[in-house]
C-alpha cells in the first residue's frame, strides 16, 4: 500500500475500490447470486440444449443487471451515515465528478467482476464461443450504463431506511432501453437477420449519452435531499 | 500578499486557497488581507419551520465563536447552514480575504457527529484520503498524519483499522482530520464528545493554536472549550 499526495477524485477512486475489495461484498456476492441465477434457469425451463443456446445471451444479460441492482443501494447510503457525504461536498471537486468518480470504483468492484465471470456461466447454457464473445463485450459497453442509471436512484434513495427496493423499482425500468439493445445485440452475434454493429453501437451511444447525463441527475438529487 | 490584487480571478477559481502569511494577528482589523467570516440576516428553514431566524455576526482571523443554545435550538443547523450544505432562506454568509470573497466550502473543515470515516480502512488510509480530497494542493500549515495523530494523542493506532477503536479514538481520529488539511475556517459541532479529560485539553490546545495562527472557529457545544473564546452566540 502507498500512501502519497493524489489529485482528491483518484484519492476518491482509491478508497472506493479499498472500501469495496476491503468489505468484499459488492463483488463476491454479484457473482454468486449471477452463477445461482444462470443456474436455476434450466431448472425452470427445462435442459434442452437448442433451446438454452438461443435464450442464453437474454438470461446471462438479465442475471447481470439483476446482479448489479444487489450493490447499488449502498452506493451513496453508506456515505450518508458515516458522514463522508457531507464533506465530499466540501471539496474542490464538483459533486458532479465525485458522482461519476464513485460510479466508476463500484463499476470495477462490482461490474468487472460480473463480466470475467460471464464467459464461464455462458458455459453453463450452451453457449458458442462466439456467442460468450457477443454477450462479453456487449455486457462490457452495456453495463457502465447501468451502473450509471442505478446511481441516480441510489441517489433519490440515500434518504430512505431500506430503500433497495424503491430504488429498483426507479431504476428497472430505465433500464430496458439497455436491455433491448444489449440483448439483440448479444443475439445478432451468434446470427440473424440484424448486423451485430448496428443494435452494438447504439447500445454504446445510450452508454455514453448516460456518461453525460447521469452525474448530473444523481448530483442533483444528492443536493435536494442534502438538507 | 500580492497574489491576491494581482490574480484575484486565479486565486477565487484555485482550488486551495493560499493563505495571507503575514504575521498573524487577532485584531479584527490586522492586515487588509486578514480572513473574515461575515454572516448576515441568515434565516434557515427546516422541515417547514423556521429554525435559525436572522442571525449575523462577523468574525475576524483568529477568533472563535462559540454557539450555545439548549438542545434542538438550531446549533447544528447553523452550523450545516454556515458549511453551505443547507440552502438558506434569507441572508448571505461570506469568507472575504482582504477586500475579496474567497470560496466558502473549499477553506472550510466540518466536524459533525458522524466522524466521516470508513471502518473497513484504517486511520492511516482515512486520514491520507481526505488529505488529498480536501488539501487539493499540499499546504504549508497542513500537518503529516504521524503529526496529527501525536497531536490528538493515537500515534499507536496508525494502522489500526478505524472499526476496532473505542468512540473516543474514532473522534480523536475525526479531530485529526482537521489538521492533516489546513482550512482556515473550522465549523465545529460538540468536538468534545465522547473524548476523555486529557484529550479535551490536547484539542483545545489545537483550536488555541489553528486561532493563533490566524485561522477561524466556530463551535458548538454544551461543554467549557477550556480556552478563552473571543465571542460568544446565544441562540
Amino acid at each position: 500500500m502507498t500512501l502519497r499526495s493524489t489529485s482528491p477524485l483518484w484519492a476518491l477512486f482509491l478508497r472506493e475500490w479499498r472500501v469495496a475489495r476491503r468489505i468484499g461484498g459488492s463483488g463476491a456476492m454479484g457473482v454468486v447470486f449471477f452463477l445461482t441465477f444462470v443456474t436455476l434457469v434450466p431448472f425452470a425451463i427445462g435442459a434442452d440444449p437448442n433451446l438454452l443456446a438461443r435464450i442464453g445471451p437474454a438470461i446471462l444479460w438479465i442475471a447481470a443487471l439483476m446482479a448489479s441492482l444487489l450493490s447499488f443501494d449502498r452506493l451513496f447510503q453508506a456515505d450518508a451515515e458515516d458522514g463522508s457525504l457531507d464533506l465530499l461536498h466540501l471539496g474542490s471537486a464538483p459533486l458532479e465528478l465525485v458522482v461519476l468518480i464513485k460510479c466508476l470504483a463500484h463499476w470495477a468492484a462490482s461490474g468487472l467482476p460480473l463480466i470475467l465471470a460471464a464467459p464461464f456461466l455462458g458455459l453453463m447454457l450452451q453457449q458458442e464461443p462466439i456467442a460468450l464473445g457477443g454477450v462479453v463485450v456487449t455486457l462490457l459497453a452495456g453495463t457502465p450504463a447501468i451502473t450509471l442509471i442505478g446511481g441516480i436512484g441510489a441517489a433519490a434513495t440515500v434518504t430512505v431506511r431500506r430503500g433497495g427496493l424503491l430504488m429498483a423499482l426507479l431504476v428497472l425500468p430505465l433500464t430496458i432501453p439497455i436491455l433491448i439493445f444489449g440483448v439483440s445485440a448479444a443475439q445478432a452475434a451468434i446470427g440473424g437477420s440484424v448486423p451485430f454493429l448496428s443494435p452494438f453501437l447504439i447500445l454504446c451511444a445510450m452508454t455514453l449519452t448516460a456518461f453525460a447525463l447521469c452525474p448530473f441527475a444523481a448530483a442533483a438529487a444528492l443536493r435536494y435531499l442534502g438538507e | 500578499m500580492g497574489a491576491y490584487s494581482a490574480q484575484p480571478q486565479l486565486s477565487l477559481l484555485g482550488f486551495c486557497m493560499n493563505i495571507p502569511l503575514s504575521t498573524p494577528s487577532c485584531a479584527p482589523n490586522g492586515s487588509s488581507q486578514s480572513l473574515r467570516l461575515c454572516v448576515e440576516g441568515l434565516s434557515v428553514q427546516r422541515a417547514g419551520r423556521r429554525i435559525i431566524d436572522n442571525i449575523g455576526f462577523k468574525l475576524a482571523e483568529g477568533e472563535a465563536l462559540v454557539v450555545s443554545g439548549r438542545n434542538g435550538a438550531g446549533k447544528s443547523t447553523l452550523l450545516r447552514a454556515l458549511a453551505g450544505l443547507l440552502p438558506t432562506l434569507q441572508g448571505a454568509v461570506n469568507l472575504n480575504s482582504g477586500d475579496l470573497e474567497v470560496e466558502l466550502p473549499q477553506n472550510t473543515h466540518y466536524l459533525a457527529h458522524a466522524d466521516g470515516m470508513k471502518l473497513a480502512l484504517s486511520v492511516e488510509e482515512n486520514l491520507n484520503f481526505w488529505a488529498n480530497y480536501l488539501a487539493a494542493e499540499s499546504h504549508p500549515r497542513s500537518q503529516s498524519i504521524a503529526q496529527a495523530l501525536s497531536i490528538v494523542g493515537l500515534t499507536h493506532a496508525l494502522r489500526a483499522p478505524f472499526g476496532a477503536l473505542s468512540a473516543g479514538q474514532k473522534r480523536r481520529a475525526a479531530l485529526a482530520r482537521l489538521l492533516v488539511a489546513y482550512r482556515p475556517l473550522w465549523l465545529l459541532d460538540e468536538p468534545m464528545t465522547a473524548l476523555d479529560q486529557v484529550s479535551r485539553v490536547r484539542f483545545a490546545q489545537a483550536m488555541r493554536a489553528h486561532c493563533v495562527e490566524g485561522g477561524l472557529i466556530v463551535v458548538a457545544t454544551h461543554e467549557p472549550l477550556g480556552f478563552e473564546t473571543t465571542r460568544e452566540l446565544a441562540l
